[in-house]
This record gives C-alpha cells, structure tokens and sequence, in this order.
C-alpha cells in the first residue's frame, strides 16, 4: 500500500498495529496445523521479525495476512524436516483468499491457553503480547523496562509448561469460564495500566495502552454476551478519551480536578458509556463494569464541582462487596472526603496504614486530606513517603513539586 | 496425559485431624474415600505415605552417602501421600483436585512419558 520509510516511533507503531491485526489469527491456525504452541509461537515470530525488517523498505503489503502466513509458512517447512506429519499437514494448508469465508476465529482459545492460571501472571502477560498481539522479544522488554533476554527466558518458560505440563489449547467450560475470564481481564487491565501510567516521556515505548483497548475489544468482540468484556473495554475507553488533558506539554501529570475538560474526547466518552449500559443491562455486575461506572461518572461531569460524589461512593460500595481490597478502599476515600468531610476521609485512610504503608497513593491521599484540614507540615512529610514510593516520572513530579511547595 | 498428584499436609490441618472425635474423623475419611471412588476410572495408582516422623533421607550429593533422620525438607508443609492418575490434561486434573476433600494442598506433577518429551 504505502512505500514510505518508516523511521519514526509512530511509523513503527502502525507496522505494529498491522502486525497486531493478523498474528493472532496465524499463530491460531498454525496450533491448529501443528498442535503445538511451542512451535507455532516460533513461526509465528519469526514471520515478525522478517516483515518488522522488510516492510520499512518494501512496504506494507497488500494482503499482511497472506504475507505473514507465506514466510511462517516456508519457515515452518524448514523446521519441521524432521517432524514429517506436522510438515505434510502444514504443506497442505492455505491461507484464505480476501472475501473467502475463512475458519472461524480461533483467537479465544488462544487468549484463555496463554492466560492459564497455571502461568505466572508475568508469563501470561508476555505471553499474551506475543502470541494474541505479535509483539516481538524486543518490544516487550522495552515496554515494562526489563532486559531482552528475561522476557525471552520467560517466554521459553512458559511454553515449555504449556507442552510438559499438559495446559490444553481450549475456551473453558461453562462452570470454569467465570473464574478463567477473570484471569484474562486482569491481565489486559495490567496491561492497560502499565501503558497508561507511563504514558510521559516514553515516546520509544510500545503502547501497552493502546494494545490493551485492542485486547479488550477483540474479547469484546468474541464473547459479546460476556458483560464484563464489555464492561472492561468501556473503562478503558473512558480512560483514553481523556489522555489529551492528562499531560502538560512538558509531560507533568495533570489531576482530575484541575484537567481541561473541553480536551476530553466527548463523542468517546459517549460511546463507551452507551456500550457500559448495554452491559449494565445483562444484570451480571462485576468489578470492571462498576469501575467503569464510576470513571462514567467523572466523565460525563461537565466540571469538577459537578462530579456526583454520592453516585461514586455507592458504586464503590458495591465494588468493595464484589472485590474486597485496601486500594479499592482508599479509592473509596478520595470520594468520601466530598460527601462526609475530610476528616471522616482521613479517618478512613489512616485505618488502611497496615495494610498500604508501602503504596505511594496511600501518603499522597493522606497528603492531600491533611492540607485540607490544615495541617501542612504533616502533609508535607506524607509527600515526601509517597515520593519515596513511586518510581513514575510524571508522577514523581508532581508530587516533588508539592513536597517542596 | 499420566501426572501425579502429591497430598500435602500442614501443620494446621494435621492438628484439626488430631482433634476430631472418633466420628467425625471417621466421616473426614470417608469424604476422602468418596472422592476416591468418585474418580476411580482416572486414578491408577497411589498410597497414603505414615507420618514424616517416621522418614529416612539419604544425602548422596558428598563422597560417602549421609543418612538423615527425617524428610527431606524440613518444614511446615510435609508430603502425605500421592495418587497416580490418567486424564485428558492440566485442566482435567485440575477439576478433579478442586474437589478434594482431604489435605490443604495437592501439587500436580506431569511424569515423563518417553526420552523424547
């Protein structure tokens, strides 16, 4: 289609966002071929990597699909000399032509097999990108920071449990599916937040945000009368339609209360919220679409002053019913302190000091409830823990500014 | 696929046991032989081990072997027992462990097939 040179971050991004649209599909119908994940994933990413260095060059080819399946195809040939069934029945298969009714997707049994719970969470993450999303090695480690070679010695981990420790290539039945669903969404909301969060100054970073909406949306997509699906693609729309007012220009973190709201992506926000009603609709609550309720609300506040503070702590009420936890509490504070005053905020929060003495949010919510009440010296010493605490650039920034303030 | 699966007891649940009256352990083994007999088609094999107090390990790893009294790891979480079974895969044996009723942890362990695998 297009033969410019990709040079740039972005251009690298789009080959990815093609990359992102057809190696799941491959990977899935090469398990299907072969019955081997191991091998698949190989293939898989060897086709990556030829198309990452010859398309800057040759340009995106018309068909990706049939491009990627033609070199994994060729590889595998190759590989397999030895393996003659796997080589005989990968011979025969043909990619379909456009337009051709093709098998149906297979994504899902994919996306549950790589989110197993008998994987680490680490696993399944990485898993999960290189196989459902075709990252490479390389992208991964850059996005979360770690060294190439512990991502692939994580990835080789993990694919050999799935081999010798006999993890089926299959969706999950009825009865397990609530249990199993809840691993997969947890790891796209990792995912999610690990982008998100790190979204300043981390312009070669692949975007782990964006890869998480596309995570969400194919789920979506697969299990459409699966309301928490819906519920978790919502909340992350609700999330990006605000990016644009999350930054200054010079990357500082801007807070909710003090963002340009005519930056928010309102048609987006519109979407997102009519997709969590048609969920909400299904009457199967759960912890994503009520987080996504209580995002909705911030979201669809015309100002700050105008949030509704009663509706949020309801929701979080509810929240902390289905998902019990002390983060989902002090989150729950932070609406507090607007409908019970500030001291019965920090009363709350100061109860959570056992179990979150080590999380930043904990100092900074104490920081920000201590100034309101007058207390600045406290306040100041409970910046500098969060300080402490958080490595996020955009993060740190903003609270060393209040620190020293 | 054949795994193993290894019963392992707590320090807890050894004292909950120690505690039961005559019936009521009698009904916690029973539940245990249920579960057994439930799955008889799967499990091939298997045995309940004594008590760690009663374990022997030898240390090779030296020159001259060096023989201990008791298991292996020293610590709160003793094997007490395994069964062999055949099933379809992981998740298979998983639905089977899930339902349990004896010790608090079952570690599930493939066993190796063929010089190949």
């Amino acid at each position: 289609m297009t033969s410019s040179p990709y040079g740039t971050a972005e251009s690298h991004d789009r080959l990815a966002r093609v990359v992102r649209e057809h190696a799941g599909r491959l990977a899935a119908s090469l398990i299907q071929v072969t019955g081997d994940f191991s091998t698949a994933e190989d293939l898989v990413q060897d086709a990556v990597l030829v198309a990452l260095k010859r398309w800057p060059q040759e340009g995106v080819p018309e068909r990706p699909d049939a491009w990627l399946f033609t070199v994994a195809r060729r590889r595998g040939l190759d590989l397999l000399r030895r393996q003659e069934n796997y080589r005989r029945k990968l011979a025969q298969l043909r990619w379909p032509d456009e337009g051709e009714a093709s098998e149906p997707d297979e994504r899902l049994r994919l996306i549950f097999t790589c989110c197993h719970p008998a994987l680490t969470q680490e696993a399944q993450i990485a898993l999960t990108l290189r196989m459902v999303c075709g990252l490479t090695t390389a992208q991964i480690a850059r996005a979360f920071l770690v060294r190439e070679s512990t991502v692939a010695q994580r990835i080789t981990r993990a694919k050999q449990k799935i081999t010798r420790a006999g993890i089926p290539y299959r969706v999950p039945d009825d009865e397990e599916l609530g249990g199993r669903l809840s691993q997969v969404l947890a790891v796209i909301y990792l995912l999610f937040n690990e982008g998100y969060l790190s979204t300043a100054g981390q312009a070669q970073s692949h975007d782990l945000a964006d890869d998480a909406e596309w995570l969400a949306a194919l789920l979506h997509r697969l299990m459409p009368t699966e309301p928490e699906a819906a519920g978790l693609l919502a909340l992350i729309r609700l999330h990006r339609a605000r990016t644009a007012a999350r930054f200054t220009p010079e990357g500082t973190l801007v807070r909710l209360a003090e963002q340009n709201r005519s930056l928010w992506d309102h048609e987006a926000i519109a979407a997102a919220a009519a997709l969590l009603t048609r969920a909400i609709r299904r009457r199967r609550p759960g912890p994503y679409q009520l987080q996504a309720a209580i995002v909705a609300c911030h979201a669809e506040a015309v100002r700050w002053e105008d949030t509704d503070w009663e509706q949020i702590v309801l929701l979080y009420d509810m929240l902390l019913h289905l998902a019990p936890s002390p983060v989902t509490r002090l989150h729950r504070t932070i609406a507090l302190r607007y409908t019970e005053g500030p001291r019965a905020a920090l009363a709350e929060v100061e109860g959570l000091a056992p179990e979150l003495d080590g999380y930043y949010l904990f100092h900074a919510t104490r920081a920000d409830l201590l100034r309101a009440l007058d207390r600045p010296d406290e306040a100041r010493q409970a910046d500098r823990l969060a300080l402490d605490l958080t490595t996020n650039p955009a993060e740190r920034a903003l609270l060393q500014e209040r620190a020293t303030s | 696929m054949k795994y193993v699966l290894l019963f392992v007891e707590t320090e807890e649940f050894a004292a909950e046991l120690e505690a039961m009256g005559p019936a009521e352990r009698a009904r916690a083994f029973g539940r245990v032989d249920e579960w057994f007999a439930a799955h008889a088609g799967k499990v091939t094999g298997g045995q309940k081990l004594r008590d760690p107090g009663t374990a022997t390990t030898v240390r090779l790893e030296g020159g001259e072997p060096v023989v201990v009294d008791g298991p292996f790891v020293e610590g709160k979480e003793v094997v007490s027992g395994y069964a062999e079974i055949d099933v379809a895969d992981l998740d298979e044996a998983l639905r089977m462990v899930r339902t349990w009723p004896g010790c608090p942890v079952v570690e599930i362990r493939p066993v190796e097939t063929g010089p190949l695998e």
